[in-house]
């Protein structure tokens, strides 16, 4: 196996053992359950905003496992241990993307469906829910990865990952949403666009900020 | 052949000169002992030939592959010992028999079985020294590596520094308290 698979297994087994991956689906779920209690049983306007509302939920429920996508590693000595034999930072943040994604994306891509059936979405508003929860999940998991880099190792970095990825998240929720419409292939050709941006660049901010760190 | 070599390396933390002018160099066989009070600079300087740290001036050589032994174990808490060890086994691409073998010459061998956030402090420690054995890199850098371990334990990372030296390999260690490193050269801090 290679060494970046390994890293990436790794994580992915480690997030799995903590809840790390459970956790933020439920918490999906659970927007999903409340939302029509807030708004009222209305059909139509649920269908008319859930789209909006499971957008949001999905961007909130990337932010909750950013507490423990770097910090463990760096206080436990992990990553001094990949610097030693050699692995570049910007490499060790890409394969921890890559495994906060494979833990991260597909099973919120999974929960979308009952999620959609509660907030009485139709066929072609999940369809559209589902390609731009896919194109967005990636730039989600990169901003998280790269939020968790930044703040590591400082004092109320839970509270401060919010305010330092849910700006950055911005055009993601614009475009994402914006795709829900009937002419939504625009908007989801920018999300694309934007999520090929903060994916590309997120490996690179989140390799200094962790060369930043041991300085 | 491996090599480590410090040529007029200084180091600089948060504005604070902690040393300078270092220079040394550690050919195949070769140990050497860092000796000195607490905060001179013993474990900047270790990091800083471990890569970890820039060194403020001055260059560091590396020729062969590096294993480094630090304050913490890196070792995942959730894991027996043996799989928390073969993870890092994997990144240096070497085998079960090689952790067994690191296992062996800390005298672990028992705990392979027994998750990590079980083990004592001395025993978290052998467990870190039995990764560098194992890992077969040829620069070993050792911060510490007697704290927190009996007089056993010590005997046993002795006699695993010997092998090392005699198969070629080079020893940096920190430490304030003997290592039995005899013939090794000692830079004080």
């Amino acid at each position: 196996m290679s060494v970046w698979a390994a890293i990436v297994w790794r994580d992915l087994r480690i997030a799995w053992g903590q809840g790390g991956i459970l956790l933020p689906l439920v918490f999906f779920l659970l927007v999903a359950t409340l939302f029509p209690f807030a708004v009222g049983p209305d059909g139509p306007l649920l269908a008319r905003v859930g789209g909006g509302a499971l957008w949001m939920a999905a961007l909130l429920a990337a932010l909750l496992p950013v507490e423990r996508l770097i910090a463990p590693d760096a206080t436990s000595g992990v990553l001094d241990q990949y610097v030693v034999r050699g692995l570049s930072d910007e490499g060790v943040a890409a394969a921890k993307i890559v495994a906060h994604w494979l833990g991260f994306g597909p099973p919120l891509l999974i929960a979308a469906l009952p999620a959609a059936v509660l907030l009485r979405l139709d066929g072609d508003m999940l369809l559209r829910l589902e390609l731009g929860l896919a194109i967005g999940t990636p730039a989600l998991a990169a901003l998280g990865l790269m939020t968790a880099a930044l703040t590591q190792g400082l004092r109320g970095a839970g509270a401060l990952a919010g305010l330092v990825m849910l700006p950055l998240a911005v055009p993601l929720l614009i475009f994402g949403a914006g795709g829900l419409g009937d002419q939504g292939m625009g908007a989801l050709k920018l999300l694309g666009a934007t999520a090929l941006v903060l994916t590309a660049i997120a490996p690179f901010a989140a390799g200094a900020a962790l060369r930043a760190m041991r300085d | 052949m491996p090599r480590l070599a410090f040529d007029r390396v200084a180091c600089l933390r948060g504005g604070r000169l902690l040393f300078e002018g270092m220079s040394f160099a550690l050919a195949a066989g070769d140990a050497a002992l860092l000796t000195g009070p607490n905060g001179v600079g013993k474990s900047s300087l270790m990091r800083i030939a471990a890569g970890l740290l820039r060194p403020g001036a001055g260059t560091v050589t590396r020729e062969g592959g590096m294993a480094f032994a630090g304050e913490q174990a890196a070792l995942d808490a959730a894991l027996p010992l043996g799989r928390a060890l073969g993870f890092w086994a994997g990144l240096d691409r070497v085998n079960a028999d090689d952790v067994l073998r690191g296992l062996d010459a800390m005298g672990i061998a028992n705990l392979a079985q027994v998750p990590v956030r079980m083990l004592s402090t001395g025993q978290r420690k052998r467990a870190a020294i039995a990764r560098v054995i194992a890992g077969s890199a040829p620069i070993w850098l050792l911060d510490e590596p007697g704290n927190g371990l009996d007089l056993a334990a010590l005997d046993r990372l002795g006699a695993a520094m010997e092998t090392h030296r005699a198969g070629g390999g080079i020893v940096l260690a920190a430490s304030h308290q003997p290592l039995g490193l005899d013939d090794a050269r000692e830079i004080a801090l």
